[in-house]
């Protein structure tokens, strides 16, 4: 039973969509406002990755070439800010506001209006932020991670960047607030936890994840503002305090952050397996309760990013053996994916392509992170290039690999047109080869002792980093590629039916493509075969 | 899905919310208990401050401050030639600075501690060569070390030399890449 025929006789209440700016500037459509969010997170995409850019040029041979040392140690700082704040996190909460309702059943978020406003404050926080390369003082340099003192001697961008955090914080959280509400309350009828498909569980515990952390970021980025202008001394060490602390603090924060960043894209990774191997996904419980797990996990390893404090050895085991935990419920959805693939009749379309290198270039950014995580090894490993190969796998080949894979996935029902499948795979090529170019030899400079976060280097390091340069252009150009995909899907594409990808099963592919303004005013039906994909 | 099932999950999530960002403050005192069970970080160095820490009252340790400045036409002095300070306790020297020239001038202070074997006991807290000082032509500044000297000092060192020479840093926006990395090395 199509959703087209059972709600043609109630065919005037859709599609009143407003026209115009004020479409966008108040919307409370969960299907627009997922189009904002994604489309924030490509321009904020293009910003950063210019930034990268920028940090390649200058490594690409050694001694000094195009920048000054601090406005690079900017670029460094700025491109991680935008990506983590500006792509990956609005990318997946896009992906969330577009697909859950739809997943779910529900006709719209539970809190439309808090939806609209948590999108929009975004665009002006990201004003904030980048405003501040036109201050004095310039833009934040002290490295995303706003360690004290270096953080507080910026200039006047300094309260910019600080505020700048806050409505980000608070963005987001009203974000994760609007998806539980939804997700708890909202469900269609017959459709228990248990029925939910997976992304939608990932989005559970993401956003209870945000909850958690959020706040917590936004009271230490609140102590650095007291800090500097209020005469408090929280971090401090004339003062009584300890700059340590914020490391503590920051990380508390910080280690769920990672989470956060991937937990989506293990569901939409989670999405398309089943759809592409024509299984339904194997284990399914245990994927729930493995993200549950990592999750929980995720509180309780805060200080393996900062082993070379100074810590008592008991610590450094304690953090070291819960760091390595984690790798039991990852390693249970690693088996679990190969596992729904095995025997399967598998196709290889575009978003398959991305999921299968996400599956094995994740792993890959997984098995750095054990190596970093052995305690005795960090000290050798810590804030040299080896980190930074480490979290680019699980951030671009892992969380941005699995959002271009949603992307894919999901862009024939949003537009209701096909993508050119051959350019796809042409993008797709194009970046895992290059990417791997670009990531792969920054381990080799990072063993051999190459620093992070310094424009220039010492000689023996050149070739690796010629290279990895070249492989950072390559893949930058070829995301513009990305954008000619989405353009051409949406002006020219041929149509896509409702059911899209011939295994795709759950909700969302019961709706026409594009699915009209409003869905699913009335409750579906929830059945076998509609449940979990 | 009624309204008021939303409002109570809403409410209930605020709250969470709310007490995580409390959270983020109450670790401030908790970093501080656990500080002292294990003996680390710098809530040690705060009890020194409050007197409570262990103060070797029955020591007393000459500090000299030694003022040099080089190519900067500036005028650099202690306000005090020497100190005297027990090991343990947060103390104070003060120093002042005063720009000679007509002309604003970016300056920075290398410290040097000597003997340098004394180096290692010798914890700085706050210092003005942390920062690069900027003085408006005829400016005078007064600038403080708070620092302490940690109680294993070895006995055979009664009296430690702080030293520090301002040197000329220049115009900071004309300074290069390659002079902003001398001035740092």
């Amino acid at each position: 039973m199509s959703y087209a025929e059972t709600h043609e006789h109630h065919h005037d209440d859709h599609d009143h969509k407003p026209t115009g700016l004020g479409r966008w500037l108040f919307s409370t459509n969960h299907k627009d406002i997922g189009t904002m969010y994604l489309v924030f997170a490509l321009i904020m995409f293009f910003i950063g990755g210019a930034m990268a850019m920028v940090v390649r040029a200058e490594l690409f041979q050694p001694g000094m070439q195009y920048v000054d040392p601090q406005f690079f140690n900017a670029m460094t700082t700025m491109h991680a800010l935008v990506m983590i704040f500006g792509v990956i996190m609005p990318a997946g909460v896009g992906l969330a506001n577009w697909m859950v309702p739809m997943m779910i059943g529900a006709p719209d978020m539970a809190l439309p209006r808090m939806n609209n406003m948590s999108f929009w404050i975004l665009p002006f926080a990201f004003t904030m932020l980048l405003a501040t390369f036109f201050m004095e003082g310039g833009a934040p340099a002290g490295g995303w991670t706003m360690y004290p003192p270096l953080i507080t001697q910026l200039g006047d961008g300094f309260p910019f960047l600080i505020f700048t955090v806050h409505f980000l914080g608070v963005s987001s959280i009203m974000g994760a607030i609007n998806i539980i509400a939804t997700i708890f309350n909202m469900r269609a009828p017959g459709m228990g936890f248990m029925q939910l498909p997976l992304f939608v569980w990932t989005w559970i515990i993401t956003a209870f994840l945000l909850i958690a952390s959020m706040p917590v970021l936004a009271g230490a980025v609140t102590m650095l503002l007291t800090d500097k202008y209020f005469g408090t001394s929280f971090f401090i060490a004339a003062g009584g305090g300890d700059p340590v602390m914020f490391q503590h603090i920051f990380w508390c924060f910080g280690h769920p952050e990672v989470y956060i960043l991937i937990l989506p894209a293990f569901g939409i990774v989670s999405q398309i397996i089943p759809t592409f191997s024509r299984k339904p996904l194997f284990g399914y419980e245990s994927m729930v309760y493995a993200t549950a797990a990592i999750a929980f996990l995720s509180f309780f390893v805060w200080a393996h990013h900062m082993f070379t404090v100074g810590m008592p050895l008991a610590g450094e085991l304690f953090f070291m053996y819960a760091t390595m935990s984690i790798a039991v419920p990852t390693g249970v959805k690693v088996f679990n994916w190969i596992a729904t693939m095995w025997r399967g009749a598998m196709t290889f379309e575009t978003p398959m392509l991305f999921a299968l290198s996400f599956v094995i270039l994740f792993s890959i950014g997984g098995f750095s992170g054990l190596m970093l995580g052995i305690t005795p090894a960090d000290f050798q490993y810590h804030d040299t290039y080896f980190v930074v190969a480490h979290f680019h796998y699980v951030l671009v080949t892992g969380a941005l690999f699995a959002l271009m894979a949603g992307a894919y996935f999901w862009l024939p029902k949003w537009t209701g047109h096909m993508y050119d499948e051959k350019l796809g795979q042409l993008h797709f090529w194009l970046s895992v080869i290059s990417v791997n170019v670009l990531f792969f030899p920054q381990h080799f400079l990072g063993l051999a002792g190459m620093p992070r976060r310094i424009p220039d280097y010492a000689v023996q390091f050149t070739e690796w980093n010629m290279i990895s340069s070249v492989g950072g252009f390559v893949f930058g150009i070829s995301q513009l590629l990305f954008v000619w995909v989405i353009v051409k899907c949406v002006r020219e594409g041929k149509k896509a039916d409702e059911q899209v990808w011939e295994g795709a099963r759950g909700l969302e592919w019961t709706l026409p493509s594009p699915p009209p303004f409003h869905t699913f005013t009335i409750p579906p039906k929830v059945d076998e075969a509609t449940a979990h994909s | 899905m009624s309204g008021n099932n939303i409002n109570r999950t809403v409410r209930k999530l605020l709250l969470t919310a709310v007490c995580m960002f409390a959270f983020g403050y109450a670790l401030v005192p908790l970093y501080r208990v656990y500080c002292d069970l294990t003996g680390r970080g710098s809530a040690r160095v705060a009890e020194a401050d409050a007197g409570m820490g262990d103060v070797d009252a029955n020591r007393l340790v000459t500090v000299v401050l030694d003022t040099n400045t080089r190519d900067i036409p500036w005028t650099f002095k202690a306000e005090r030639h020497k100190t005297k300070v027990r090991p343990g306790e947060l103390s104070e020297a003060v120093f002042v600075v005063e720009n000679r020239s007509g002309r604003t001038v970016t300056g920075r202070a290398i410290p040097s501690v000597s003997p340098a074997q004394a180096g290692v006991y010798i914890s700085k807290m706050d210092c003005f060569c942390f920062n690069e000082q900027v003085l408006a032509p005829g400016e005078t500044r007064e600038m403080p070390v708070r620092f302490i000297v940690d109680t294993d000092l070895p006995e055979r060192f009664s009296s430690l030399t702080l030293s520090y020479t301002f040197f000329d840093v220049g115009d900071k926006t004309a300074a290069d890449a390659q002079t902003g990395q001398k001035a740092n090395s």
